[in-house]
């Protein structure tokens, strides 16, 4: 057994835990702890992804009781993948914190750990229950990062979002009891083996749990008409919890992947692909409105929440195309997507503490201390977000286009992502223009905010140009986890049957 | 028993739905918590439901309960407790931010 699989898990719960203790001794000793952690799981996650890059899977035994009884922890390359991502991400926006925004409200660093904590474990876990488990971990986390520095825009945004995602979670149960009742197991692999294998009395059961949990996937991942929520919350939430929370609706996305690639794929009998017909129309639908929500923001960072809800849209749309290019597509566009958004959630605040009381309204108003600086980045940004060449946005929605072409519903995929490329483009120029070129002739006032922050938000930027220039490798892991997931027969041996036909040594004299 | 028990889940879901939709923190509090009772209820369901059993498990006997979905009550129950408390906290602090306990409006000026 390989107790790498559990790490990603446990450095968060222990570096929280050791937080919590540590919350006397001061901001430096706390910052410590949390950067130690986070680069640990930056480490602990590309070990992940270069073991698993061969195609081996990794599978953790907890308690080492046998697969479909106890709980398992799967590492494959999708898994691997999203890790190292959210890893990134952590690593970036706690750099960010650290230069001050962790000063705005107390036991900032618990919260994050404990948010990572719940983010890693619904990467790994290959068990429905414990995916709503870790679900609620990184929800609690997160109601409390978006309350972080308080203030009547977030308290009220934090009150939507708890009551919403309670709602959730009780729809979340009743899914996870429907399928019970059906099927007697939570094991992802056990269930694909017994969804497949339902009879047709047991498939209304199951097509309702399977909708039902793509209801709550879809409130994770914002998905229009479920996604109201998520603007308001995130444009007012502190800079380095909104850019954390740019893989929080990744998690939805990858939540309905797994569960649709694995459980209710084309060969799951009954209740083959469930979801299927509903991913394409609700992808359109939310590209579409968020697009015209974009188009109408007159603040910067509820410009970039629309602009996270619309590469949710993206995502699921592609993934709706259901093939395994369009699945390589989706990951591609997700990486893209997930950097370049949290990238420019910590430019909007770059922005909006150098304007003074202007902060980040697109109106003629205060300059910033450092135009050149800030004026390039968020030409950086706003390039790999639109998909212009020549960064990796670019390419994704290339790639996108390209997996589209033989589908029926390619004339929408199409005219929607075309037209909301170039709205979003106007609405991103008209935003830049406003903030740099437009601004008013009084002197600057703020004084710039250090190199720490800027070098934060540049890391995350400069993520769409390494995945330009790295493509071609990229793209070949993309491609190889897309195979990886249609191929459902190597996850369910590798989780269920292998371990029955050798046990493992341990066994024979306890642990 | 089968029909009795799931008539009271739907009453105990309606009701819940109902208290949700008046969009007052304090309905809506009421409401999560009703909508948590209808769903532990239902998960235990999902186990089967007998009577005169045994609680986890006795030699010689035919039919024994299922005990995961006790477990996953168990879980169900402590994750909506903490909810449900962090909930009543964030409302306290709402209607002092705010001024009010409603749920659905825009944030006013």
């Amino acid at each position: 057994m390989n107790h790498l699989v559990v790490l990603p898990v446990l450095i968060p719960l222990l570096a929280g835990a050791l937080l919590l203790l540590a919350g006397r001794a001061g901001k430096a000793v706390e910052r410590s702890i949390g950067l130690i952690a986070t680069a640990a799981l930056l480490l602990v996650a590309l070990l992940l992804l270069s073991r698993v890059s061969a195609g081996e899977l990794l599978v953790y035994y907890g308690g080492n009781w046998p697969a479909p009884y106890g709980i398992v922890l799967v590492v494959d390359r999708l898994s691997a993948l999203m890790l190292s991502l959210a890893a990134v991400l952590a690593l970036a926006s706690l750099l960010y914190a650290i230069s001050g925004d962790d000063r705005l409200g107390p036991r900032f660093h618990v919260l994050f750990q404990m948010q990572l904590l719940g983010i890693n474990g619904a990467f790994l876990t290959g068990d429905l229950f414990n995916l709503f488990v870790f679900f609620e971990i990184l929800l609690i986390a997160s109601y409390a990062l978006q309350l972080h520095g308080g203030g009547r825009a977030r308290v009220r945004a934090a009150l939507h979002i708890v009551v919403l995602n309670l709602v959730g979670s009780a729809i979340f149960l009743i899914a996870i009891g429907a399928i019970y009742a059906a099927t007697g197991t939570l094991n992802l692999a056990d269930l694909a083996v017994k969804v497949a294998a339902a009879s047709n009395e047991q498939a209304g059961l199951l097509r309702a749990g399977g909708l039902l949990l793509l209801v709550v996937f879809a409130l994770k991942a914002a998905l229009i008409p479920l996604g109201f929520w998520l603007p308001p919350a995130y444009a007012a939430a502190s800079a380095p919890a909104a850019a954390l929370f740019a893989i929080m609706t990744k998690v939805g996305v990858y939540a309905i992947l797994r569960v649709h690639g694995l459980v209710f794929g084309p060969d799951a009998g009954a209740a083959a692909s469930l979801l299927t017909p509903w991913l394409l129309p609700v992808g359109l639908l939310t590209v579409v409105v968020a697009t015209f929500g974009v188009l109408a923001s007159r603040e910067l960072r509820r410009l970039l929440a629309h602009l996270v809800v619309l590469s949710a849209g993206t995502l699921i749309l592609t993934l709706g195309l259901d093939s395994e290019a369009a699945t390589s597509a989706a990951l591609y566009y997700a990486l893209n997507s997930t950097l370049v958004g949290g990238g420019l959630f910590l430019l909007a605040d770059l922005i909006a503490r150098e304007r003074g009381e202007a902060q980040a309204r697109l109106d003629r108003e205060q300059a910033v201390a450092r135009p050149a600086l800030l004026g390039t980045l968020f030409f950086v940004g706003a390039v790999g977000v639109a998909g212009l060449p020549p960064l990796a946005g670019f390419a994704a929605k290339l790639y996108i286009l390209q997996s589209a072409f033989l589908h029926t519903a390619a004339s929408w995929v199409f005219a929607v992502l075309l037209l909301s490329g170039l709205l979003v483009m106007v609405a991103l120029s008209r935003a830049g223009s406003a903030l740099f070129w437009r601004s008013g002739d009084t002197a600057v006032l703020q004084t710039a905010s250090g190199l720490l922050p800027a070098a934060a938000t540049t890391l995350l930027l400069s993520g769409t140009a390494v995945l330009m220039l790295g493509g071609g490798a990229a793209t070949a892991f993309t491609q190889a986890t897309a195979a990886q997931l249609a191929d459902r027969s190597t996850y369910i041996d590798a989780v269920i049957v292998n371990q029955a036909l050798a046990p493992s040594p341990h066994r024979k004299g306890g642990f | 028993m089968e029909a009795l028990v799931s008539v009271l889940i739907g009453i105990i879901t309606a009701s819940a739905v109902y208290l949700l939709l008046r969009a007052r923190i304090f309905p809506v509090l009421l409401g999560l918590s009703l909508l948590g009772y209808a769903v532990n209820i239902f998960l235990f369901a999902s186990g089967r439901l007998q009577l005169a059993s045994v609680p986890l498990v006795e030699h010689g006997l035919a039919q024994l309960p299922d005990p995961l979905p006790q477990a996953l009550v168990l879980t169900a129950i402590v994750i909506g407790f903490a909810m449900t408390a962090f909930l009543v906290v964030l409302a306290l602090r709402a209607l002092h931010e705010l001024g009010d306990d409603q749920l659905d409006g825009g944030d006013k000026p």
